[in-house]
């Protein structure tokens, strides 16, 4: 079983408008890579130059946020769902 | 219908945009902001055009991002600022104001946004008006959708004080009570927005728009002191999106014209200690903002993973402004002396921004040679559950005029004895 990636609209033209993809990997990390591999230019858009996840790209597993876990280092299980959120948003 | 509008532009790395209802780069991911011909704007608007229009936000049309002449509008803007000396007095300070945005049509400044984001989402032919929301935001969203015909769908944290629900839950829209934090409840919205692309969510696919609207609240201070800017304005801070659009707001009235120059205008911030993010970074010198958990009664504030945190930091230090963070026991205590010196009964955000005024004012932060300005951007009957055991009668009596005399006699006793 793989991990599920939520794609928000931003970044569905990367994925032939798909708005969930499947893919392996074993940390936050990886499934990014992996996603990145399946659908190439998506690492460009949600990491910066010094390979960290952009100022304002948010990413949850199971709805947390994974820099209150251990960031792109996170494990992650099969049947988990990743979502990329756009952390602009709120208040 | 002309508006001043260009496009927008990622504040980040300011690729060009439409018009249209976006809020994100969809390269960056960085937050788009309105563009607006200055030169266009200098050239319309004049302190008598403004003032020959409505006593509402509208009055200031040429600077806000849509045009429309009959806006989504329950008459928001154009509140109060009060010369607030007792209190000055008792906090030390000299020429200050509060400008009291409990006055607004559902009791705080987010009719403002709402009353902008509507307005817009309306041109744009949305039918349904959502959002994720602290409480006073859903009261306004409801509202101003119901004022239009929309409909609405009112996303909320589940331990939301009763009178915000209720206020919600009256103008016959959809409310959702989510089982989680605001941040939660925002970061489902921001997924729903990708699912759900026919709805106007106000803070997040029309924020661009909403956002914008809080430049009012710096238009207004100017104009009610009589076209000049003040010193230093001190501002509540939950996703900092209204301090920055604040000294944007300034930073305006000196490039079209309706100040003599860009006026200097030191923005501070004010936190509770249980959700202060930006505080904390402040303090720390730093702009990598850390997320928090929040735990606070200033539950309109409590945002723990702030939007607009960097340009929040960025306007206070530019500025040389100062941010603090307060307790929840203080911000209770300054909600009772605001009311007390000055007759406004403010929301525990209120309570924030006074409560840190006062923390500003003891370490000189806040000086008494200025002209200060505090923001006070929700009404105290939203958050009573935050005063329990507060608000009882000084003695319950017999109706008798022996009862009255006894307890008018006891209370003056105790006074005397304090």
């Amino acid at each position: 079983m793989s991990v599920t990636i939520r794609i928000p609209t931003q970044l569905r033209t990367l994925t032939g408008g798909a708005g969930a993809v499947e893919v392996d990997g074993a940390t936050v990390g990886e499934a990014l890579k992996q996603l990145d591999a399946a659908h190439p230019g998506l690492a460009e858009r949600l990491f910066d130059a010094d390979g960290a996840l952009r100022r304002f790209v948010n990413v949850f597993l199971a709805d947390e946020d994974v820099r209150f876990l251990d960031g792109l280092a996170t494990p992650v299980s099969p049947g988990q769902t990743l979502s990329i959120v756009p952390a602009v948003a709120g208040g | 219908m002309v508006d001043c509008v260009t496009g927008l532009r990622c504040r980040e790395c300011a690729r060009p945009f439409p018009a249209e209802a976006l809020h994100v780069c969809d390269y960056c991911f960085g937050p788009l902001e309105v563009a607006y011909d200055y030169e266009r704007i200098a050239a319309t608007v004049t302190r008598e055009r403004i003032a020959a229009g409505p006593r509402s936000i509208w009055r200031y049309r040429d600077l806000l991002p849509v045009d429309d002449e009959a806006p989504v509008d329950l008459g928001a803007g154009f509140t109060p600022l009060v010369r607030a000396d007792r209190l000055a007095a008792e906090l030390g300070l000299g020429e200050l104001w509060i400008k009291d945005d409990t006055a607004n049509p559902t009791g705080s400044f987010k009719d403002r946004v709402v009353s902008v984001a509507l307005t817009k989402a309306r041109q744009l032919g949305f039918k349904v008006a959502a959002c994720a929301s602290t409480g006073n935001l859903a009261n306004s969203v409801a509202a101003h959708a119901a004022r239009a015909g929309l409909e609405s769908v009112v996303l909320i944290p589940h331990d939301l004080e009763a009178a915000k629900v209720t206020m919600t839950t009256i103008y016959g829209g959809t409310v959702i009570a989510v089982e989680g934090t605001y941040d939660d409840v925002n970061r489902l919205c921001a997924e729903l927005t990708s699912e759900r692309p026919s709805w106007a969510f106000v803070n997040v696919n029309v924020r661009t728009y909403y956002a914008e609207g809080s430049k009012t609240l710096a238009f207004e201070i100017a104009e009610q002191l009589g076209w000049e800017a003040p010193d230093h304005v001190v501002v509540p801070i939950g996703s900092g999106s209204q301090l920055t659009k604040v000294a944007k707001g300034f930073r305006e009235l000196g490039e079209v014209g309706l100040l003599d120059e860009v006026p200097e205008v030191r923005i501070s911030g004010a936190q509770a200690e249980g959700c202060s993010p930006v505080a904390t970074a402040f303090a720390e010198g730093t702009d990598a903002i850390r997320p928090v958990r929040p735990h606070t009664i200033a539950k309109s504030l409590a945002i723990g993973n702030p939007a607009d945190g960097w340009y929040a930091l960025e306007a206070m230090r530019a500025s040389g402004g100062s941010c603090a963070a307060v307790t929840d026991d203080e911000v209770v205590e300054a909600i009772g002396l605001l009311a007390r010196t000055e007759g406004i009964f403010a929301e525990t955000a209120g309570g924030v921004t006074i409560a840190t005024l006062a923390k500003l004012a003891a370490s000189g932060a806040a000086r008494r040679d200025e002209r200060v300005v505090a923001l006070v951007t929700g009404h105290g009957l939203k958050t009573v559950e935050a005063l329990t055991g507060q608000g009882r009668p000084s003695a319950t009596i017999a109706p008798t005029l022996d009862a009255f005399d006894a307890a008018v006699r006891d209370r003056e006793e105790s006074e005397s004895t304090r």
